[in-house]
């Protein structure tokens, strides 16, 4: 793989050149008095797109939604189709033609962030639109230097300094950076950059050094791999059943908020919509949380409690996910603990878990 | 524009061909539906219990059972029972209109592996009947694959059973032994009288080498279980068709799971004895 070394001129060059022909977008400070933010945080940054040569905020830890809109944007149009009278294709339905099309680079995606499109890309595997929108977005990501509050990557197998999902890996040395170079659409990218000087055999070991120090700083609570196999060799019914969840629903409010925010959540509802004799059919994001979720014609609903639908998501992400798929379907990016109106905290909720016998 | 994969999200047209309209009460139709490009027909196979989502744009998406078999071609059926938006407004289009189809979705009835060579019993009530009338019609048609056939079926009054014209022709056939029941003594019907679990146990289908298919209200599914339990009948021998909510149909907007499994993608049939093994969310 290969390794440059860049100071922050070469990656302002770099963002200036890719906004040539893509649309780049990046972390940028927004204030709460434009924003209709409950966040205690008065301040935050979020995915905005970098123009005018503006910079990307790289030492805030986490923008405030994550990266999914841009694979699995809100909404997303399935396809389209003529009501027109007398139109001999109404009701024929095709696929949208005004897909947005544009390439796009994100920068500053934390590895959290970036090994979240990893994740959802095992059940998206087969969908076109996602593919799609995967196939036209790189990421430039940054890993991190110190550990946000909410944190909690290496307990579900990730790592601050991972690289997962990412074209490009930035990591910042004192007063220059380094980037290792993963994928073809990254080589491109710095291709399109205008390059930049490879890393001497002794910029590289800093890197080697610098990473596994900030490694050292996350401890996990528990072995992660370990973890993960334990919560695969556990009886459903014993998590289904565990004491602990009708007083951990007793509070929430089934507000949703956790899943809107979370990266790895990807439920979406479809409906139509109609507008000057063109229906659109949109897929946009839905919530286990919500009692409308599993509603039947009928009346009967599979997950009529509250306390059903909470269980719902974190047997989702502990262990249905993984056993159909592999791993946890968690970033540990804590974002639904930084945002739950009730403070419920999804590191007890693992810790509970993984104590079921 | 980007190339997309396959898209499943794409319904087929087609097109209203005929519309039967079931019961007395007006609230179920069969809508029989043409595929309109030959392409389109050439491509579909679909497998007994496998359902699709029939589309009426601008309205909604749902899904519903394929009441049609394999071995009838160039058409396919749905019978469909008036519930909220979507089938209402199916309900009141008219012959000639286009619809769209996507599927065939689904696992199906394992009509060519597991019930091969077995006796079939096949119990139903109300409206549930639609996708084991694919069923039998497939079975009839392959009717050496099988042993002896048993049909139970029952609705609340006689204007109410589905098929009405197939069930008398059934009843004539001797390789076939059906039961018909409606709830209540009714003036002009002169078959049998009593609930589907009821007539189950006078039944009383014997377990041996056998397998039984049942689709209907929950209620009647738990009062049918004791007395099929009681001569016999095991858990992994009894397959049940789920209904829960759904919007993809491909096992990833996440409205249909039942635990780890996705009703529209690793069923909609299972085994009793698969479902003691899930939470019981459906
Ligand atoms: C595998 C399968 C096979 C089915 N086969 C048949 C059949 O053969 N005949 C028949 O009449 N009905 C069948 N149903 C039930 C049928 O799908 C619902 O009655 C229908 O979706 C109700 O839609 P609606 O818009 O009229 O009702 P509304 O209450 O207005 O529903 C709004 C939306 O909720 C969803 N929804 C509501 N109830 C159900 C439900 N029970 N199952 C799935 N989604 C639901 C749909 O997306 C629907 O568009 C089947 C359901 C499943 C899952
Ligand atoms: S569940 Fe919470 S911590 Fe895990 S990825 Fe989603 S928002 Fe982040
Ligand atoms: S954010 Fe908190 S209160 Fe809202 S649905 Fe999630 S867990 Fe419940
Ligand atoms: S209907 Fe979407 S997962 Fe089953």
């Amino acid at each position: 793989m290969k390794v440059l070394r860049l100071d922050k001129a070469d990656l302002e060059r770099w963002f200036v050149n890719w906004a040539k022909t893509r649309e780049v977008y990046g972390p940028l400070r927004q204030s709460s008095s434009d924003s209709k933010s409950i966040s205690v945080n008065k301040s935050y940054t979020d995915w905005a797109i970098l123009k005018d040569g503006k910079f990307p905020e790289l030492g805030t830890g986490l923008p405030k939604s994550p990266i999914k809109k841009f694979f699995f944007p809100q909404p997303e149009t399935l396809f389209t189709c003529s009501k027109r009278k007398g139109d001999p294709d109404a009701f024929v339905f095709k696929e949208p033609e005004n897909r947005d099309n544009a390439r796009k680079v994100l920068v500053g995606v934390r590895p959290c962030d970036a090994r979240s499109v990893e994740l959802n890309n095992l059940p998206f595997e087969k969908d076109p639109y996602f593919q799609a929108n995967r196939a036209k977005t790189a990421i430039v990501g940054f890993t991190c230097r110190d550990r946000c509050q909410t944190c909690f990557c290496k307990e579900v197998g990730g790592s601050p300094v991972g690289t997962e999902g990412m074209d490009i890996a930035v990591t910042q040395l004192d007063d220059f950076y380094m980037a290792e170079v993963i994928t073809e659409k990254g080589e491109e990218l710095v291709q399109e950059g205008g390059g930049a000087s490879e890393a001497s055999g002794e910029e590289i070991s800093r890197l080697k050094e610098s990473k596994a120090q900030v490694e050292s700083l996350f401890s996990s609570m528990s072995d992660p791999a370990q973890a993960l196999e334990a919560m695969k060799a556990k009886d459903l019914f014993a998590l289904y059943n565990a004491p602990f969840w009708s007083q951990l629903a007793d509070s929430c409010i089934n507000c949703g908020i956790c899943t809107f925010l979370c990266p790895t959540c990807y439920c979406f509802d479809i409906q139509d919509e109609v507008v000057k004799g063109t229906i659109r059919r949109i897929r946009y994001y839905d919530s286990c949380m919500f009692p409308l979720f599993t509603l039947q014609a009928s009346g009967h609903n599979p997950r009529g409690q509250k306390v059903q639908r909470v269980r719902n998501r974190f047997m989702h992400k502990f262990k249905y996910f993984p056993d159909r798929f592999g791993p946890f379907s968690c970033v540990g990016c804590g974002r639904c603990i930084r945002e739950c109106p009730v403070n419920i905290d999804i590191r007890e909720v693992l810790k509970d878990l993984l104590a079921v016998e | 524009m980007t190339t997309l994969l396959p898209n499943p999200y794409i319904p087929y047209p087609a097109r209203i061909d005929d519309i039967v309209v079931e019961t007395e009460d007006g609230n179920l139709k069969t809508f029989r539906l043409v595929l309109e490009d030959e392409g389109d027909r050439a491509r579909w196979s679909h497998v007994p219990g496998q359902f699709a989502m029939l589309s009426l744009a601008g309205v909604g998406e749902i899904p519903i059972g394929i009441a049609s078999s394999p071995t009838e071609e160039g058409f396919l059926l749905f019978t469909v029972f008036r519930a909220g938006v979507v089938t209402t407004a199916l309900h009141q289009m008219d012959i000639g209109e286009r619809v769209g189809v996507r599927g065939p979705l689904g696992n199906g009835f394992p009509v060519d592996n597991d019930l091969k060579g077995k006796n079939i019993v096949i119990i139903a009530g109300g409206f549930a009947f639609t996708t084991l009338r694919a069923t039998l019609l497939y079975m009839l048609a392959n009717r050496g694959d099988y042993g002896k056939i048993t049909v139970i079926y029952g609705a609340r009054t006689p204007g109410l059973l589905l098929y009405r014209d197939e069930l008398k022709a059934w009843a004539e056939r001797d390789d076939l032994d059906t039961y018909i029941t409606i709830d209540r003594e009714a003036p002009g019907w002169d078959g049998l009288v009593g609930f589907v679990p009821t007539v189950a146990g006078q039944v009383a289908p014997s377990p041996e080498n056998a397998a039984a298919l049942i689709c209907g209200p929950p209620i009647m599914i738990k009062f049918t279980m004791p007395p099929l339990e009681k001569i016999g009948w095991t858990d992994d021998q009894v397959y049940l068709s789920l209904e829960n909510r759904m919007k993809c149909g491909q096992g990833v907007c996440g409205h249909c799971n039942v635990g780890p499994v996705y009703v529209c993608k690793d069923g909609p049939v299972f085994t009793r004895a698969q479902l003691q093994g899930l939470p019981t969310e459906f």
